[in-house]
């Protein structure tokens, strides 16, 4: 209860902060960084914690964001509602995905992961509804609901996606679902034997992931304004997610926070100086340091610092 | 205190105020005009993005050389938005919240200009935009422009001629097909060809479109053979469109015409690599160095480009999108200077009521902000040999058929006898 | 739309000759992945490489790309076997399982990909030779040279692969090292360094491979992607580390892929592949022609 006051107290910070700066310009870039920290930690429930890596990221993310452009089309739903659908959509998604790969472990597990994302992008580019290959345009309010500009209201939902996400990150971490899921990690023969009800817990990781991932990418087309599969279905989703994961340490929910917040920001900013393909250069490039150097990551290393200090 | 000290301490004290009024004038005066856009450097865009870009740059310089407009310098600051238009709002945020520039302009092409629309359009300021295909349609922005001359219906306009070609020919031809992608700008090319054919009376026998990453389209020219077309319409983007002639060159297909709507057979690196396998092949353009398309003003802009071009790596002979680039900021230039105003309120309307005088002729805009009469230019390649460049800068390798006040040749048809 | 005998039996062609291709392509992998169990997400990706490097004799010195795929050979093959030690250090040394190892050939992916576009720009590049832009016809068929000649090319990459395995001494270490590491050092073969050899040749492959890539179609940075779904998939399809396997396997691919194609639309092709895939997987992960 009080972590999860501390963590509510932050978020506000965070806002005011971003408030008091007063440019759009940083609700712009800040929402990109959010999405990411949630993205990451939604991956890691299933990567870090069960120990089964989605390379299919990109397909519950786009899901998400293409059940908003449906609901948009179709009723005019206030954003939230449709951000839940999507999570709902996409939740479903993982857990059919659970089902179809419950027999599947290790790379095979990944490969049909990925091989998942290419199945829901060639359904969504064939679904002329929503706009199939050539895209679909949704008109953005200049103002927010609230107050201040839509944007800025775009952020604020990120946050309490962001504050949700680790919060249930950090729940499953402590629960008895999370040492079953500790245990899958470390040895699924074993764990089975020992009576872990191995497959409902799957289940139960690919059902958050996805469901998160979901919520995560549902406003985006409200953010870009033009949401064609390109812009949902980018393989970029599953590297960022992994390598802010992995850099930042699978272990724990601080791992995934840490990595998204160092790596996106640096992302951002490398955009507007530097140049833009850098981005995935330094992503790939860390991603390989971090894996053959330090595979605990950052939170790894700073553990190890401190226990070795005592 | 003599009168004469007085005299001169207020002499002194006059000179300094003046002094620091004059350098506070100036420091306003010499504060530049600042015009921001996100355009393509890298991507499938970048061709025309770079092109783009070194003629505004070339504008830019003429117009300081001149002064600058309404006294102040004119400064351009662009951002690459990589040809994808998830970047093109952030980049757009930035150039106005912290760049804090006075004007926008888009980047190039239809769906990056579409992303732009919305902050404009939140921000009120005038929208230059830079060969979009019916960017408006949808927003009804009253300060958008468009400067290619498509005219206020697109699919139409950008289909309309090659049927008016199609039926000068002889015998007339009864059916069409058309290979397009599955994008925005393919729809509005399926969407003209269907009224084209319905209204002249020919039967539509293909018009399936294809995944726009598609690399190879050899299946799909010989699923356009298998239904034998008396004309094909093709209509695609830069990088599809080298893969639609090389398909085409590899299956031989055969039709009275092929040609329409192929972006990016207009730039000369596209030239050069396809050389001889263009022949036959009828295509739109906006301007073609062709003796009646000599406005003033824009051979020495390509002049001035053309030196530059070949060390800037962009399209060496610049015909495609150069003048027009230069033109939409000639445009906005002027009306700055004739509202005396950076205001999108006062622009926007001035932009609308006003014929003005570009290197690409005189441009008027309609209501919904495109040309208000087309002109778009059909011209087929013919007697190309080899790859060489030289044979492109002239215009007698790529000859005017279209429409009859400009046309400079005749057109030969059936497409396989332009290809001996 | 008509569907004539000629459009059925050249796209037939078109596919049988496309799957040789995807076959030679995928033959490393299979080797990587089925015989030694390395998660080389990136192998197309150094096809992109290799493919990049013939482009490059090709364009500055006029040498035909499968020349130029045979004399870049040998340095692939040095390069996968100082990629496998780096692997093996990082990670075999470890037995950390081999996700940690995907990790680091996605994130490798993702730097070369980056390089290529920071070097050569992401504009299409186009090998020239005589014969790419020939097309032999025979009656209702028309063989295009540009998928012909990579088709031979693929089969004798294969034909020499498989009779390595084979045949040779190494070839059979190769294979063995799969099935039994122990057996193996009790015959005085070092796993370590039979696997470093086997790796370097997956990689070795990827220089020829890249000339046949470059044959076929426009060579941009990403044209890797659209291959590592395929290649997994004609791994898992084909049997891990069977080469007739995945011969089969990828013929099968590329005939389904053309099918799809005309009967329903190019749009829907990448789901006919990736379902199959994911059958496969759900019901028989060993593949049809496993071992």
């Amino acid at each position: 209860m009080r972590f999860h006051l501390l963590l509510i107290l932050a978020a506000a910070l965070v806002y005011g902060a971003a408030r008091a700066i007063g440019l759009d310009y940083v609700f712009f870039a800040g929402y990109i960084v959010l999405q990411y920290v949630a993205l990451a930690t939604a991956w890691n429930i299933l990567g870090g914690y069960t120990g089964y890596m989605n390379f299919g990221v990109s397909a519950f993310f786009a899901l998400g964001a293409y059940t908003t452009v449906a609901l948009d089309k179709a009723f005019g739903l206030p954003l939230p509602v449709m951000m839940l659908a999507g999570g709902i959509v996409s939740g479903l998604v993982g857990l059919g995905m659970g089902y179809l790969t419950m027999r599947l472990k290790g790379i095979f597990f990944a490969i049909a992961t990925f091989a998942l994302a290419v199945v829901a992008e060639t359904f969504i580019t064939n679904w002329d509804y929503v706009g199939g290959s050539s895209g679909a345009y949704i008109i953005r309010p200049v103002k927010g609901p609230l107050y201040g500009t839509y944007i800025e209201y775009l952020f604020l939902l990120m946050l309490v996606v962001v504050v949700v996400s680790l919060a249930i990150a950090r729940w499953l971490e402590r629960s008895r679902l999370g040492y079953g899921l500790a245990a899958i990690r470390d040895d699924e023969v074993a764990a089975e034997a020992t009576g872990v009800p191995t497959l409902g817990l799957k289940l139960i990781a690919t059902t958050i992931s996805g469901a998160l991932m979901g919520v995560a990418g549902a406003p985006l087309p409200f953010y870009i304004t033009f949401f064609d599969p390109s812009a949902g279905f980018n393989l970029a989703y599953a590297i960022n997610s992994i390598a802010m994961a992995m850099i930042g340490g699978t272990a724990s929910w601080v791992g995934p926070l840490v990595g998204a917040v160092l790596l996106a920001t640096v992302q951002q900013v490398a955009t507007v100086t530097i140049s833009s393909e850098i981005n995935l250069l330094l992503v790939g490039g860390l991603l390989v340091l971090f894996v053959v150097l330090a595979p605990n990551g950052i939170v790894g290393l700073v553990q190890g610092r401190w226990r070795w200090r005592r | 205190m003599t009168i004469g000290n007085i005299g001169r301490i207020a002499g002194r004290a006059a000179l300094v105020a003046m002094a620091m009024l004059g350098s506070i004038a100036l420091a306003s005066a010499a504060e530049p005009i600042k015009i921001g856009m996100g355009m393509a450097q890298t991507g499938p865009l970048a061709g025309s993005g770079k092109s783009a870009l070194l003629s505004m740059q070339i504008w830019v310089e003429d117009v300081n050389a001149k002064g600058g407009l309404l006294g102040r310098p004119v400064k351009l600051i662009y951002y690459d938005d990589q040809s994808s238009p998830a970047n093109v709002p952030p980049i757009y945020t930035k150039l106005i919240d912290i760049d804090k520039v006075d004007l926008i302009v888009s980047g190039y092409a239809t769906p990056i200009i579409a992303a732009a629309m919305p902050i404009a359009m939140q921000h009120n300021m005038v929208l230059m935009g830079l060969f979009g295909l019916a960017d408006n349609a949808r927003f009804h922005y009253d300060k958008y422009f468009q400067i290619a001359p498509i005219g206020e219906n697109p699919s139409e306009s950008s289909t309309k001629p090659i049927f008016d070609l199609a039926m000068t020919l002889n015998p007339k031809p009864k059916t069409v097909a058309v290979i397009t992608p599955e994008l925005e700008f393919g729809h509005a090319i399926l969407t003209g060809v269907r009224k084209n054919a319905k209204e002249l009376g020919l039967t539509v026998v293909y018009d399936r479109t294809f995944p726009p990453a598609t690399t190879d389209l050899t299946t799909v020219v010989r699923e356009v053979q298998a239904s034998h077309p008396d004309i094909v319409v093709v209509g695609t983007q830069p990088g599809q469109t080298i893969s639609a002639v090389r398909a085409i060159s590899e299956v031989g297909l055969k039709a009275m015409m092929i040609g329409g709507a192929m972006t990016g057979l207009q730039t000369s690196p596209t030239e050069m690599l396809l050389g001889p396998q263009l022949n036959g092949f009828v295509n739109f353009n906006y301007w073609l160095p062709s003796p009646k398309m000599q406005f003033p003003g824009v051979m020495d802009f390509l002049g001035k480009y053309q030196a530059r071009a070949e060390k800037a790596g962009v399209d060496p002979l610049g015909y495609y999108i150069g003048p027009w680039a230069y033109a939409q900021m000639q445009i906005l230039g002027q009306a700055v200077e004739a509202t005396k105003s950076l205001d999108g309120a006062k622009l926007g309307p001035y932009i609308h009521a006003t014929t003005f005088k570009t290197v690409v002729g005189d441009v008027k805009f309609g209501p919904g902000g495109e040309w208000a009469k087309p002109r778009v230019l059909m011209a087929q390649f013919q007697h190309v040999t080899g790859n060489g460049i030289a044979q492109f800068k002239g215009s007698d390798k790529l000859v005017v058929v279209d429409p009859p006040e400009y046309k400079a040749g005749d057109m030969i048809y059936p497409f396989q006898d332009a290809r001996k | 739309m008509n569907i004539t005998f000629e459009l059925l039996a050249n796209s037939l062609l078109a596919g049988l000759l496309l799957g040789g291709f995807y076959a030679a392509l995928s033959a490393g992998a299979t080797i990587a992945f089925g015989l030694l169990e390395i998660v080389n997400i990136a192998h197309p990706t150094f096809a992109v490489i290799g493919a990049y490097a013939v482009y490059l004799l090709n364009r500055h010195l006029h040498l035909d790309p499968l020349l130029g795929g045979l004399v870049l050979t040998p340095i692939f093959y040095l390069i996968g076997t100082i990629l496998y030690r780096v692997y093996h250090f990082a990670f075999e040394r470890r037995s950390e399982d081999a996700m940690q190892g995907l990790a680091f050939f996605f994130g490798l992916m993702f730097i070369v990909e980056v390089g290529l576009i920071m070097i050569f720009g992401v504009d299409f590049r186009y090998v020239t030779t005589d014969y790419i832009t020939t097309t032999w016809q025979i009656g209702e068929l028309s063989v295009p040279l540009r998928l012909a000649v990579p088709f031979v090319g693929s089969l004798a990459l294969l034909a020499v692969l498989e009779i390595g395995l084979k045949r040779s001494f190494t070839g059979r270490a190769i294979i063995a090292v799969a099935e039994d590491p122990l057996a193996l050092r009790l015959m005085s073969a070092s796993p370590v360094k039979i696997k470093r050899i086997a790796f370097g040749v997956a990689i070795a492959t990827t220089a020829f491979v890249g000339a046949l890539l470059v044959i076929i179609q426009p060579l941009q940075p990403a044209s890797g992607r659209e291959f590592i779904g395929r290649v997994f998939a004609i791994c898992v399809l084909g049997g891990m580390g069977s080469i007739s396997g995945t011969l089969i396997a990828a013929v099968f691919l590329g005939l389904v892929e053309n099918m799809t194609s005309i009967f329903l639309g190019a749009s829907w092709s990448p789901a006919v592949a990736f379902g199959f895939l994911l059958i496969t997987l759900a019901v028989r992960p060993r593949g049809l022609l496993g071992r």
